[in-house]
């Protein structure tokens, strides 16, 4: 999978945080994300992305769970195997309605979790690259996508001047990254710390 | 937060437009109840039964939707909720007319208990009661005297608590809290709303529906039959504070009111909106599977009888719509796809309350008409008039209360 070199700028506020993004944003660069130690509310719309569709998946997963289930036990109770249940008609919807709103909600669930896991990139093996292992305490990470054209000092300048207690460039693995810690990380990215 | 100064307007003002509305609707309304009395109440015995009927489940539906308000005022207390309190006011208005609701619930209900009318309440006969095993276990409960201390009870303590709520809910206009008096202020209504809510269980969440609606067939009972006249209410309820809360809105108040708020108040519709569906479906599928005859006749007539229709455009209205049309973030937060909503939602569970009641009453002939709109247009227009005095006797936005902040920046 594609290598990419990004600059990651870290600020231990989310006050600071805000106005910094809406600059990085205006003069051009790209964010890749911006890595919290909690969710912060209005960060999505300040970092500009756009709605998630997971909850279109998970309503077309909650259809299909239903018509699974009514389509399933209609065929086997009024077809293919119709059994006399007291007395009741063959098809008995009512009896059938907890049965189609557990199928939806589990289609529903499930379905979400693996398309989360998809979207996120989240799989058995697959590793991920940690921009700073701060990001899960106290400081707010932000990643900077470089092209062929971006002055990498230049940068680090911009978001020092910002508010950025600490500023490096690293590469690391762009899409599913199925390598090794250990050997990945100190062969093949190149790592330069440099404070700020 | 003590020394910020808010800017907003503080002053509801009724406008003229409103007066006439609500005027001119209680004149229809009147008109309607005179013209009914001298053409259904002087008919025969099932005619009069109708006539008192359809007065009876108007004003119980109204007299609990309003009552509802102060439960989500109370609910929302008890949960430490803020988001609520920018109009929260707006509630309080609503609430105001459980006395006024409940005492023309209770004058029509004694009405009925008093002239012994055995075409509405069935236990009111005391010859069918001796002879009717069913009625005779059930005579400890379905009794006059019960029937009427319960129900002053039951209004009575309603209007007191709710006075209590709404009187602290004042205290918080008048100066700025410290910490502690701000801790002793948020016991204080914690301590009411527990109240409140402790006696809305006990009366809306149990017995009170059975009382008022359940006896109408007497003969059949069930437990869900209360949490479905709570959801059914709580949802109505939800969507009258989100009439008025859009109302204001575009009249230019409550502007620390905005899509976030509407969004919360979206997402209790839609949910006690399939709240609802699940008790009701409860109730019906029990009966359904078991198929004891004792109890499904109360679903003979609605299912399959002349209510069928009544029937099932309840559940299309009440389930299907907010189901599909509020599953949407973007609809939730939309001013005119929720006004829309609110209004659907509330003539889907007066409908619904009309074929809890109306059924049992007159088993064979469908007398939705310009009665039962009439009689709704009274209630609206009395509820409109009430609302509005209400709300502009106190400022819109209780300023010192300790939440207020939580629910300006409030972000769903």
């Amino acid at each position: 999978m594609a290598k990419k070199k990004f600059v990651v700028g870290c600020f231990d506020n989310e006050e600071v945080l805000f106005p910094a993004v809406k600059k990085v944003r205006t003069a051009g660069y790209k964010i890749r994300d911006v890595y919290t130690p909690f969710p912060v509310h209005g960060l999505d719309h300040a970092l500009g992305l756009r709605e998630t569709s997971l909850h279109t998946a998970g309503f077309i997963y909650g259809i299909t769970g239903t018509a699974t289930a009514l389509g399933g036990i209609s065929w086997i109770l009024t077809y293919d195997w119709p059994l006399n249940i007291g007395g009741k008609p063959h098809f008995a919807l009512p009896a059938w309605i907890p049965i189609t709103f557990e199928l939806t909600v589990l289609f529903a669930a499930v379905g979400m979790v693996y398309t989360f896991c998809y979207l996120c990139q989240l799989a058995p093996f697959v590793k991920k690259h940690h921009f700073h292992p701060r990001a899960t305490d106290d400081l707010f990470v932000m990643v900077i996508e470089c092209t062929d054209k971006t002055n990498i000092d230049d940068l680090k300048g911009f978001l020092t001047n910002n508010g950025a207690v600490e500023t490096d460039v690293q590469v690391a693995e762009e899409g599913w990254w199925w390598g090794r810690y250990d050997k990945d990380d100190e062969k093949t990215l190149e790592k330069e710390i440099v404070a700020a | 937060m003590a020394e910020q100064t808010l800017d907003f307007k503080e002053q509801f003002e009724v406008p003229s437009k409103m007066k006439t509305w609500s005027y001119a609707l209680i004149g229809i309304g009147l008109l309607a109840f005179i013209i009914g009395l001298f053409t259904k109440g002087t008919g025969t015995n099932e005619e009069k039964a109708i006539f008192m009927g359809t007065i009876m489940y108007n004003t119980i539906f109204w007299t609990m939707v309003c009552n509802a308000a102060m439960f989500f005022i109370c609910a929302t207390t008890l949960a430490m909720g803020g988001w609520q309190m920018t109009f929260r006011r707006v509630a309080e208005a609503i609430s105001t007319l459980v006395p006024v609701f409940g005492i023309i619930t209770l004058v029509v209900l004694f009405y009925i208990v008093f002239t012994g009318n055995h075409e509405i309440y069935h236990w009111l006969d005391a010859k069918q009661v001796a002879a009717d095993e069913i009625l005779k276990g059930k005579s400890g409960f379905l009794n006059v005297k019960f029937f009427v201390i319960w129900s002053i009870l039951t209004v009575g303590l309603w209007s007191l608590l709710g006075w209590r709520m709404r009187k602290i809910s004042s205290e918080a206009d008048l100066e700025p809290m410290d910490f502690n008096t701000g801790n002793a202020y948020v016991w204080k209504n914690t301590v009411t709303a527990g109240l409140f809510i402790v006696w809305f269980a006990l009366t809306v969440g149990s017995t009170l529906p059975w009382l008022w609606l359940m006896s109408i067939d007497a003969h059949w009972y069930s437990t869900m039959y209360s949490w479905y006249v709570f959801a059914s209410t709580f949802v109505s309820g939800v969507a009258l504070i989100t009439l008025w809360v859009i109302y204001l809105k575009n009249k230019g108040y409550l502007e620390y009111t905005n899509q976030e708020h509407l969004h919360d108040l979206g997402k209790f519709i839609f949910a006690f909106s399939i709240f609802w569906t699940y008790l009701w479906f409860s109730q019906y599928m029990l009966i359904w599977y078991s198929n004891q005859p004792e109890e499904t006749v109360y679903f003979k007539g609605r299912v399959q009888g002349p209510y069928k229709g009544i029937f099932f455009l309840n559940i299309i209205i009440n389930f299907i719509c907010p189901l599909l049309i509020l599953m949407k973030r973007s609809a939730k937060r939309n001013y005119t796809l929720m006004t829309f909503m609110a209004v659907l939602i509330l003539f889907g569970h007066w409908i619904d309350f009309y074929q809890m009641v109306m059924p049992g009453i007159s088993k064979d002939h469908v007398s939705l008409g310009w009665f039962d709109f009439g009689i709704l247009a009274l209630f609206i227009g009395l509820m409109i008039h009430f609302v509005g005095k209400a709300l502009a006797s106190k400022p819109l936005i209780a300023k010192y209360n300790p939440f207020l902040k939580e629910s300006i920046v409030h972000h769903t």
